[in-house]
């Protein structure tokens, strides 16, 4: 075998493999596609290119019966706010980490870091009891607050990871031209590090959409529900098994979220790469 | 011009003056400021003559004493005792309270030992000849030392209610009889000390969950992101080939699974492996090898197998990303020196690439291990940790967590719950503090 042939094989083989790859990722991607077009419920009669093309399921969730798009709005709204407050106080507190002294400033972020690997199902109970005391009790205040909590921890040390980049001589050099705290960390900070404060916003819009635990706890009426708490119920319901149904109003919210990720994976790669590893 | 007597007269009051204030200054005494501050927050303070900032202490005590003490005092009651009147007293609202008692006491207490710190440094300062600032200057002082913390604050108030409180909540439980027999308002909850440890340890049902849950969560966490990360690194090594053509598009093919919420992809996966009517029994398994297809969710060794290979799906993209990104930045010239040596292609991948890559991601792998650990969702959502394995009363796939999901939402068993979380979360901090510490040790090296 000479060395060309050699040569052609291995690409041959390479691109063998990716083939391989590509139709095992995309098997459960079509197929969850056309469910969402088969007509009925039931996973029985379903099948990969539906033999009865139809959107009833598309028709439904827009109908008058259906909670789709009051869940869709809910869940925008706990996402848009926690997108907006965990970008306003992790800089804070990056800020502070980043660049001043104070009591805990060594290790208090680790210490966070640390505590928050302890499971949360423990410590949904007490929330649970406490956000009824405050009568937070199935409201999107009360989930928002605690994603902002929860956040904080590891989105401080990602931001004041990339804030210790940013050479300090350019601080000081507002401070000299007579800039305060406030402004060197709003006309200095915040413009250098707009990267990062992207890649935060994009993990914490996204974190909560398909989060369906901390909601079904938080949550009880039906119109209070988050989309992944709606559509889980869609299939986990005893007596409605839909889940073609559950596949349509997927689709829905999926298909936006994947082209988002897919434009923007460079920035989130680079962004975690970069706070994490010079944290 | 002045006279020499003048000029001498002048010297002498000066110096008058001088051994006066000297004398007062003698007099402030740092133990006085102390003690009053101890008495009550603020009085030593006023005694240094920082009169805004005692005023301020006072304020806050007397507040503490009128709203909150009676309230705390009866948290710590409860906390001690979880209640005394059965059907009355409600233990788990009485622990709450405790709790939040607890941390209110302990910021006091904080504020407390800072006031009398505080005072007993000022006075130091006046003693040894410190002149008190105006009021501006003294309070952009201050707002120059406060600073780090009032930008803190609010992260750190929200942190204390949504991190601190419910883990102490949790910690606490652990030590408590609270389960489904024991919970309120019917029953009164108590401490037990460390019989639900003596228990998970020597009562054969719980002993025999425990370890055979405990050894899959090892064997999950172990192969599952190995072969994730295996797969991710391999795909990607592969893919940078350089005679590989679409190279944009295959890797935006190769990220999909990471793209697509994994909540919904699981339970399409959960539908496709049904033994029944899923796809891949149906349309696979049936077709090619004939029989009744693979019993993928009521046997434990095949549930195992499916869920493995769903979180390689689900995994192995993010690893690829990441690895694309370090490969382009791993210089050529090495390639080019290691094929002067005639170094294999598997050669080159051990000593220059694996490296390389390894230097780079190694604290985000190591995260990848650990976030498997506590993978819920994957378990959960499959089959809900199931099948049912007798003996036990956790399911064939049930790792740690899921299990803890069990005791808690099903079996109500709160207190066992507890116990298993303090355990988990024992090994995955413990694990994670040791890497941190390493990477910060090795950082600081390198920065020397």
């Amino acid at each position: 075998m000479n060395r060309k042939t050699k040569n052609r094989l291995e690409v041959l083989a390479i691109y063998f493999i990716i083939g391989i790859v590509a139709v095992l990722i995309f098997y459960p991607l079509v197929w969850t596609v056309g469910m969402s077009f088969n007509q009925g419920t039931s996973l029985y009669s379903s099948t990969l290119i539906p033999e009865n093309f139809s959107l009833e399921h598309y028709r439904w969730l827009f109908s008058e019966d259906s909670d789709y798009l009051l869940w869709y709005k809910n869940s925008m709204i706990v996402s848009v706010a926690n997108a907006i407050g965990s970008v306003v106080l992790t800089s804070l507190v990056a800020y502070a980490f980043s660049r001043y002294k104070f009591v805990g400033r060594k290790n208090g972020l680790y210490v966070f870091l640390l505590l928050q690997m302890f499971p949360v199902m423990m410590a949904m109970v007490a929330l649970y009891i406490f956000l009824n005391m405050l009568g937070l009790l199935d409201t999107l205040t009360g989930l928002i607050l605690i994603y902002l909590g929860g956040q904080i921890p590891f989105n401080a040390w990602l931001v004041k990871g990339y804030f210790d980049t940013i050479p300090r001589e350019l601080d000081e050099a507002a401070r000299i031209d007579g800039a305060g705290h406030l402004r060197v960390f709003w006309s200095v900070m915040l413009p250098l590090a707009k990267p990062i404060l992207a890649v935060v916003a994009l993990f914490n819009f996204m974190a909560p959409l398909f989060d369906f635990l901390l909601p079904t706890i938080v949550l009880s009426s039906e119109e209070n529900y988050t989309l992944a708490v709606g559509l889980y119920n869609f299939i986990n319901d005893q007596f409605a098994n839909n889940f073609t149904r559950f596949a349509a109003g997927s689709m829905l919210i999926a298909v936006p979220i994947a082209a988002v990720y897919l434009f923007l994976q460079r920035y989130l790669i680079s962004g975690l790469a970069s706070g994490g590893t010079k944290g | 011009m002045a006279t020499p007597a003048k000029k001498k007269s002048d010297e002498n009051i000066e110096q008058k003056n001088t051994s006066k204030r000297k004398r007062k200054q003698k007099q402030h005494n740092p133990n006085v400021a102390m003690v009053l501050s101890i008495l009550f927050a603020g009085l030593g303070q006023l005694y240094n003559r920082r009169f805004l900032k005692g005023s301020i202490f006072i304020i806050i005590e007397t507040a503490f004493l009128i709203v909150f003490l009676e309230s705390i005092n009866y948290g710590l009651w409860g906390l001690r005792t979880l209640g005394t009147i059965q059907g009355t007293d409600h233990s788990i609202r009485l622990l709450v309270l405790g709790v939040l008692s607890l941390i209110v006491t302990i910021i006091v207490i904080t504020l407390y030992v800072f006031n009398v710190i505080d005072a007993r440094k000022q006075a130091k300062k006046i003693q040894n000849g410190w002149k008190p600032m105006n009021l501006r200057d003294s309070l952009s002082a201050f707002y120059d030392y406060a600073f780090p913390y009032i930008m803190t604050f609010p992260g750190l108030l929200l942190m204390i209610f949504v991190v601190i409180f419910p883990l102490l909540f949790s910690v606490l439980l652990a030590f408590t009889n609270y389960d489904l027999y024991n919970s309120p308002p019917r029953n009164l909850v108590d401490w037990v000390g460390f019989d639900n440890f003596t228990n998970l340890i020597t009562v054969p049902i719980w002993q025999d969950t425990f370890l055979s849950v405990f050894s899959w969560t090892i064997v999950w966490t172990v192969v599952a992101t190995t072969l994730q990360i295996a797969l991710g690194i391999f795909l990607a090594v592969l893919v940078n080939d350089e005679r590989v053509k679409f190279k944009k598009l295959i890797r935006t093919i190769l990220i999909l699974p990471w793209a697509v919420p994994a909540f919904v992809t699981i339970l399409v996966f959960s539908a496709m492996f049904n033994d029944d009517f899923g796809a891949i029994n149906r349309d696979i398994i049936v077709p090619m090898f004939g029989g009744d297809g693979i019993a993928w969710l009521s046997d434990p060794m095949y549930s195992r197998i499916a869920i493995v290979l769903i979180q390689t799906w689900l995994g192995f993209p993010f690893i690829f990303a990441l690895i694309t990104g370090v490969l382009q930045s791993i210089s050529k010239d090495w390639y080019e020196a290691a094929d002067i040596d005639g170094a294999s292609r598997f050669q080159k991948f051990r000593n220059i690439t694996f490296p390389h890559v390894m230097f780079a991601t190694a604290p985000l792998m190591i995260m990848q291990y650990a976030s498997n650990f506590n993978n819920f969702n994957v378990i959960y959502l499959f089959n809900e940790g199931g099948p049912p394995v007798r003996g036990q009363n956790a399911g064939g796939t049930d790792i740690l967590i899921s299990w803890v999901y069990k005791l808690t939402f099903d079996t109500n068993n709160y207190s066992m719950a507890a116990v298993i979380s303090i355990i988990m979360g024992l090994i995955v901090s413990g694990f994670a503090f040791y890497q941190f510490r390493r990477t910060r040790s090795f950082k600081e090296e390198g920065e020397i």
